[in-house]
């Protein structure tokens, strides 16, 4: 954290700041030395804080009209979207702010992948950003359970049925969920319960997130530690603000084209057919930011395996820092890393797509190699790479580019070309 | 700035592959109309909701109920916008069930403008056992709960064919080559001139399943217009204050030497 | 461009991005107070029409509209003549009886207290109208308050006799 010797000016503001130091935190926050080459990528942090508000906003007004019960959920959804005040525009905003939300995230997460932000001595900013990612998925579920319409309903029962791999206390536990023996009423209160609970319990993480990135700084797309405060950072406020505002202006946009001219296509038309356990829709299929894990549940032939296949995945992510053994952080200077990393959102997004697709013939096939790609990505390709692979030398600083250990002048990169990473 | 732009791209173009692979196991292309509540303006036509709802009142509702709208719906701005006297005749025609009165009695009373459209059956179960054992589903939202969403049910009023030689019918159940599976329960509800419109519209089967389709558009979504609306002023104001806050960007940058 | 052209326009910008963001967040933040007020399908019960052929002289109903109570009292001839011979002088809030009840058969008023809302109880009090139990306001067969907190006469809604045995509310 850097050292602010913030004192405020007017005697109350020192009186109430020796107490509790909110002015000192409030300069500190203003202050925060920033890499002043940190590119766009690094403005979802802000996005991503702004999609977490809207979320608790637009949610806490819903569920002042939501009614939580099997018999009623489905018509105190459509009472919002017809009777309520603006109930339409604040419903679609929360709905397709979900998606919006895991948008941003994704983007996040692959930044960090791509810069090796998780790396040394950040690994705690991203372990929390991690269970931040799993609690976001929590959420999402329970909240598509609640408008009670037959994906509500047959997801609900689909992901909980998850447990019943468990060998043993599978069925207790998947009673214990439901309350009951099925996904029903009992099943939907407490849902919604915990999907009111878990956003604050984000928040609360959040910050840590927050805590924990002010400690060491950020990375920059260079990934060489900067000085602080120095010629290659700039203060937070106004720099870093009105960056983070522009874009923030322009994911608006796209949310706002979302919300106002195709609030339902990310959505599924089953959905608007209230929830009946007698009739399974043809296919089930879990909102879009899901899907890859979805597929990667269906590729294993074995029920149990296939759902520790599903945690495994999210579970390499959380050990990735010890998994990825090369010292480089960037993938700038890391050539073949580059490579593979884009192999690797070509995998995950071919994932993603034959979680839409029934799983039969070619599709679950293609889905099998995409999740042993998957896997051997972080538990094989990684650990080798940071051993064999030779890296580009690395400037020593962002303003001047001297490279380290190179006397070679046609590996220097200018400047201008630096920033334009 | 040119790099997001491209990213942005690619998104969309990803996502309406994502939405067309959806419709695409569907063999037959669905019948398209150019809808007037498409598109960043799109309005209703209110003749065609009149009309619509005509059709549904006087074919539909016999077996399909409507149960998320109310009989005020019928004059509220963005809608089909009778008149209030309009909407109120059209309640008188309903019995609703109210109650209990001071001897705990349950009676009817007429339909009044804050009653929700009144069901055929009585409950579900009812519905199921007078239409050979298929539920004729809740209109309220059903064109969001198709895809395809109006095309999907225009296709489908207009899907009626002779089935092809190798399909089997079994008695109550009709080819059409838009549902899905092919099969429904539902004889063709819509006939050459079956409703006199009273605008003078001639009733042919496009044009009553243009109209009800409309209608049901509406239904399922009653604040389109000022959706489009909102969201039109939205996104103008959006574009602007993003430029605005482009320049004051460039503007604090300028202070530092680095590019933003 | 001299310098203090540049200055004004940058003032010109920040300003400009100041306001139109305040207008921006003002216009957002709208739907979201607004969603509280009543919706649509509670405006659309803003009238309701009350039966009151089986009441009796003396007897008093008591009808919801709009979620409050509405006290609906067929007042004998005592009572009329009572209400009525009140010296507007001795009233905290002067109302004629006349101008409370249209019909002086029919005294049609809100059944909550003005002082905080509580449902006063009837044929109580000192003055045998209604009488607050919460805070111990008298109010007499008029509904017009007489002694205690409340600062003015029990509310009269507005109503029309629809028929004789029909009065509409709202």
């Amino acid at each position: 954290m850097s050292n602010t010797n913030y004192v405020p000016t007017s005697k109350i503001g020192k009186w109430f700041n020796d107490r509790l130091p909110l002015l000192t935190l409030s300069a500190h926050l203003q202050e925060y030395p920033t890499p002043k080459n940190l590119n766009y990528w690094w403005t979802f942090g802000g996005i991503l804080t702004f999609c977490l508000i809207t979320q608790i906003i637009t949610g806490v007004i819903l569920a002042m009209h939501y009614v939580a019960h099997a018999d009623l959920a489905f018509e105190s959804v459509e009472h919002i979207m017809r009777n309520v005040n603006y109930g339409w525009l604040i419903r679609y905003v929360h709905a397709n702010g979900a998606s919006m939300f895991f948008l941003a995230v994704y983007i996040h997460i692959f930044r960090a992948l791509y810069y090796g932000s998780y790396k040394s001595p950040r690994e705690v900013i991203w372990i929390i950003g991690m269970i931040i990612y799993f609690l976001m998925m929590m959420t999402a579920f329970m909240g598509y359970v609640l408008p009670w319409g037959q994906m509500s309903f047959w997801g609900a029962t689909v992901i909980t049925n998850l447990f019943s791999a468990i060998p043993f206390f599978g069925e207790s536990i998947t009673n214990w969920l439901w309350g009951g023996f099925a996904v029903d009423n009992p099943t939907l209160t407490r849902f919604f319960s915990l999907h009111y609970l878990l956003p604050f319990l984000i928040l609360g993480l959040v910050i840590l997130h927050i805590w924990a990135l002010h400690v060491p700084g950020n990375n920059n797309p260079i990934g060489i530690d900067v000085k602080k405060p120095s010629k290659d950072t700039v203060p937070f406020h106004p720099y870093i603000v009105i960056k983070d505002l522009f874009a923030l202006l322009i994911f608006l946009i796209i949310f706002a084209f979302f919300v106002f001219y195709s609030p339902n296509i990310l959505g599924h038309a089953d959905n608007y057919i209230e929830a009946n356990p007698l009739v399974t829709p043809a296919h089930i299929v879990p909102e879009w930011y899901l899907l890859p894990f979805y597929a990667i549940l269906r590729s294993i032939p074995d029920k149990l395996f296939g759902v520790i296949a599903m945690f495994a995945s999210i579970f390499v992510l959380v050990i990735l820092p010890w998994l990825d053994t090369s010292k480089v952080k960037s993938a700038i200077f890391r050539p073949l890393y580059k490579q593979f990393y884009w192999f690797l959102i070509i995998d995950v997004i071919v994932l993603g797509y034959m979680g839409a697709m029934p799983a039969e013939g070619v599709y679950l096939l293609i889905a099998r190699v995409a999740t042993a790609y998957y896997f051997m990505h972080f538990l094989v390709i990684l650990p080798y790479l940071g051993i064999k692979e030779k890296t580009l030398p690395i400037p020593l600083s962002i303003t001047e580019p001297v490279l380290g250990g190179s006397s070679n002048p046609s590996r220097v990169k200018n400047k201008t070309e630096l920033h334009n990473l | 700035m040119k790099k997001i732009f491209k990213l942005l791209l690619i998104f969309v173009t990803f996502l309406s592959f994502y939405n067309q692979n959806a419709f695409s196991e569907d063999n037959k292309q669905l019948l398209k109309q150019d809808w007037t509540f498409k598109g960043f303006f799109g309005k209703f036509d209110r003749a065609s909701l009149q009309r619509g709802y005509q059709v549904y009142s006087e074919v539909c509702s016999s077996c399909h109920s409507m149960q998320y709208l109310s009989y005020r719906n019928l004059a509220e701005t963005g809608g089909p916008e009778f008149s209030k006297e309009q909407a109120k005749a059209i309640a008188s025609q309903f019995e609703v069930k109210d109650g209990p009165n001071e001897d705990g009695e349950m009676f009817t009373r007429t339909a009044k403008l804050s009653d929700r459209f009144v069901s055929p059956y009585a409950n579900e179960k009812e519905a199921q056992a007078s239409n050979g054992g298929a539920y004729p589903p809740d209109m309220s939202v059903l064109v969001k709960a198709r895809k395809g969403g109006a095309d999907y049910i225009y296709s489908v009023l207009l899907g009626y064919e002779d089935p092809p030689k190798d399909i089997q019918l079994d008695d109550g159940v009709y080819y059409n080559a838009y549902m899905y599976g092919k099969k429904i329960k539902m004889a063709n509800p819509l006939s050459e001139g079956l409703v006199q419109y009273k605008d003078g519209t001639e009733a042919s089967v496009e044009q009553m399943a243009k109209d009800v389709t409309t209608f049901l558009s509406w239904a399922a979504e009653p604040h389109l217009e000022s959706r489009h609306k909102i969201g039109f002023r939205s996104i103008i104001y959006l574009i602007i204050i993003t430029f605005l806050v482009y320049f004051v960007m460039k503007k604090i940058w300028s202070r530092v030497e680095t590019e933003v | 461009m001299s310098e203090e052209k540049k200055v004004k326009r940058r003032d010109f910008i920040f300003t400009a991005s100041y306001v139109l963001g305040g207008v921006g967040v003002g216009a957002a933040v709208w739907p979201l107070i607004d969603q509280m007020n009543p919706d649509a399908s509670v405006k659309a019960l803003a009238s309701t029409e009350v039966d009151v052929s089986s009441v009796q002289p003396g007897q008093s109903i008591t009808v919801l509209w709009r979620g409050k109570p509405v006290f609906i009292k067929r007042r004998t001839q005592d009572e009329i003549a009572e209400a009525k011979s009140v010296d507007l002088k001795d009233l905290k809030h002067p109302e004629k009886d006349e101008d409370r009840a249209k019909n002086p058969e029919w005294l049609v008023m809100l059944g909550i207290c003005t002082h905080l809302g509580c449902v006063p109880l009837g044929n109580k009090g000192e003055y045998n109208g209604w009488f607050c139990p919460c805070h111990g306001s008298h109010y007499d067969t008029s509904g017009r308050i007489r002694k205690g907190p409340a600062p003015t006469n029990l509310e009269i809604p507005k109503y029309e006799f629809v028929n004789n045995n029909t009065i509409k509310i709202g």
